[in-house]
């Protein structure tokens, strides 16, 4: 019993491996909240390479476009810093505001958009002059930030006022306001530009407007059985590039839900570590990382197969995640 | 606003601002008050909340169709202190109280709590020194001698929890019991629904939102008034309305529900208006815990394991 049972588990990880190894090698990098550190894995090895010390209480990641640097919110620092991948030393910092929590580049590549959490403004900074180009108010404690495929709009969503801000890229005017749920932390457009979706905390569900009108199309609910319903607190969320899937990180409910994107039916809950905070696909779009706040470590869910193959042990309170092509 | 001294007329104070063209009021104000207030508006399109008033009696045989509470009552408290020390297996308690009819209120709500969550009174003590000055040039000298003195004696116990709401005597109890013990309930480790250094959940924002508007630390009277204002903003911008019926009826149907930076959405029981919310455990400098904690479980949700569950509930609006 125990030796096949042994045998079974053999397979299953030799499967794991075959599928992440015929992937190509890119580089996950880890925001630790608490760690004050980047976790550094190689998404081929699914082994941490390194673990690089940054400010203190780094949450939301990005790599910018041409995967040379990482652009860190160190919210208690007050700044976002700027690492350079090459060197894995912070080369710059950006005037961001105060308590920066997210951010996200414009399609472009320039520039940067921060939400400040404790300031209810989005900062836009130029990515090459490293210059605040403007100071957006929006709702009270702004949070996510989404950008248009084309560039055109940038949504926040401010997690007291329950609202996705819709702002013209160009003008910096706000032209729509949506009420979403309680607590939307995350904004998200899908890759054809038609929808966003935004998760809210505590409702415990999902948005999904349509762009275009600004009109909500479809509340998304979870119920997990066995999991009381207030520990259902959705937070990241990721919208396959062909449309067909979202995942979103469902926080203490230590689950992240699959939804068939066209349907906005919820499919499945795959169970990753504790508090699940947000999510990132790797460029080929066959792993998603889940980062663990709670527990310490990120889920890899094999993406075709809907299956989580591997957790790996990451510094303090892993929060933000962003994967280079390289 | 308006403020009434204590020996006032709370009621006409309330008239006032009704004719004014006031549907919703935050009554900061006993509880015999409240009740007063309750009233004195009955069958009217005024709703009150109550911001202060921690007596179970508001929620229970005392309850009101009129009056929603966002402070939790001492049942919530007890309930929430009770779950936090008996996960510490501080399952033996030593409970001192004061001749106060608060503190009769609150030890009856210590004993509720032991029962239902499997804590032992090894013993009751009541102190009855009438409070004389509370400073004198010998003071702490004094009181050093008296607190072990009352103190000993006592069964073996775990913790030494003290209901002392008017704190004649229980700020004295910490470092001075015969035992060496921690001290919980009024004094020590403290249930509230707030403190200024709860930073989880987004709480630091709201704490600096605070400090920056009031110059001062937010206490736990500060946030169940934030939060009967929010609640009231909540439902006028989800109902798009500014009609009392609407507000009124939202605020306690099936859709409301507001992020308070407590972890989790709080709304408010329908069997007796009583916002359900989890209670803060906490030491003067930190809190310690969120209660309810892991491993008490209910039957729909486990914050109604605080306070008056529906079972048990006496109010009949």
């Amino acid at each position: 019993m125990s030796v096949s049972r042994l045998a079974a588990v053999v397979a299953v990880v030799g499967l794991a491996w075959g599928s992440a190894g015929t992937a190509q090698a890119y580089t996950v990098y880890i925001s630790n909240e608490k760690g004050n550190s980047l976790t550094v894995i190689d998404s081929d090895t699914l082994e941490v390479q390194t673990t690089i010390p940054v400010g203190q209480r780094p949450r939301g990641i990005m790599l910018t476009k041409d995967d040379s640097q990482v652009l860190i919110c160190a919210s208690d620092s007050d700044t976002v810093q700027v690492l350079d991948v090459a060197s894995h030393e912070i080369v710059a910092d950006l005037p961001s505001g105060p308590d920066p929590e997210l951010l996200n580049i414009h399609p472009s590549g320039n520039p940067v958009y921060v939400a400040n959490e404790d300031d209810d403004l989005l900062t836009v900074i130029d990515l090459k002059t490293r210059e605040r180009l403007a100071e957006v108010e929006v709702g009270v404690e702004p949070e996510g930030v989404g950008i248009s495929p084309d560039g055109k709009v940038v949504v926040v969503t401010s997690e007291t006022t329950n609202m996705a801000h819709f702002i013209d890229s160009q003008t910096y005017e706000i032209t729509d306001n949506v009420l979403v749920g309680q607590r939307p932390r995350f904004a998200e457009f899908t890759a054809d530009g038609t929808q966003l979706w935004v998760t809210a905390e505590v409702a415990g569900n999902v948005t999904v407007i349509d762009a275009k009108t600004r009109k909500i199309i479809k509340t998304i609910g979870f119920n997990v059985p066995g999991v009381q319903p207030e520990y259902i607190q959705p937070v990241g969320v990721r919208v396959s590039k062909d449309g067909t899937k979202a995942f979103v990180a469902l926080g203490p409910a230590n689950r992240v839900a699959v939804i068939d994107a066209k349907t906005f039916e919820v499919e499945d809950y795959l169970l990753v570590g504790k508090r699940v905070w947000q999510l990132a696909f790797t460029p080929d779009q066959k792993l998603l990382f889940a980062t663990n706040g709670n527990s310490n470590d990120v889920s890899v869910i094999d993406v075709p197969r809907l299956k989580v193959i591997k957790s790996i042990a990451t510094g303090t309170a892993p929060w933000g995640v962003t994967i280079s092509k390289n | 606003m308006e403020q009434v001294p204590v020996d006032g007329d709370a009621v006409a104070a309330l008239r006032g601002l009704v004719a004014s063209g006031h549907r919703f009021v935050l009554v900061d104000a006993p509880a015999e008050t409240l009740l007063r207030l309750s009233d004195s508006v009955k069958g009217q399109d005024v709703l009150l909340f109550n911001v202060r008033a921690p007596e179970v009696n508001l929620r229970q045989e005392d309850c009101r169709a009129n009056v929603l509470h966002t402070a939790p009552d001492l049942a919530m408290l007890a309930d929430g202190l009770a779950q936090y020390l008996v996960w510490k297996r501080w399952q033996r308690w030593f409970v001192v109280s004061g001749v106060y009819p608060e503190d009769r209120a609150f030890l009856a709500a210590l004993r509720r709590s032991a029962k239902r969550f499997g804590a032992t009174i090894v013993e009751e003590r009541e102190y009855k020194e009438t409070p004389g000055a509370r400073r004198s040039d010998s003071g702490q000298q004094l009181i050093q001698l008296q607190m072990p003195v009352f103190t000993q004696g006592a069964p073996d116990y775990d913790v030494l929890v003290v209901a002392d709401r008017k704190e004649v005597f229980g700020p004295y109890l910490p470092y001075r019991t015969w035992d060496p013990r921690p001290v919980a309930g009024t004094a020590g480790l403290t249930a509230m629904s707030w403190h200024p250094a709860h930073e989880q959940w987004g709480a630091t924002q709201m704490q600096n939102r605070f400090q920056r508007f009031a110059k001062r630390f937010m206490w736990p009277v500060d946030y169940q008034a934030w939060v009967a204002v929010r609640a009231i903003g909540e439902a006028a911008s989800r109902t798009g309305s500014g009609d009392f019926a609407a507000i009124n009826d939202y605020l306690r149907g099936d859709k409301f529900d507001l992020a308070a930076f407590k972890g989790q959405k709080v709304t408010f029981r329908k069997w007796d208006g009583q916002m359900r919310q989890p209670i803060i455990i906490a030491g003067p400098d930190l809190p310690v815990s969120t209660s309810p904690q892991a491993g008490f479980l209910h039957e729909h949700a486990e914050v109604d394991t605080l306070g008056i569950d529906a079972p048990e509930s006496k109010c009949k609006f």
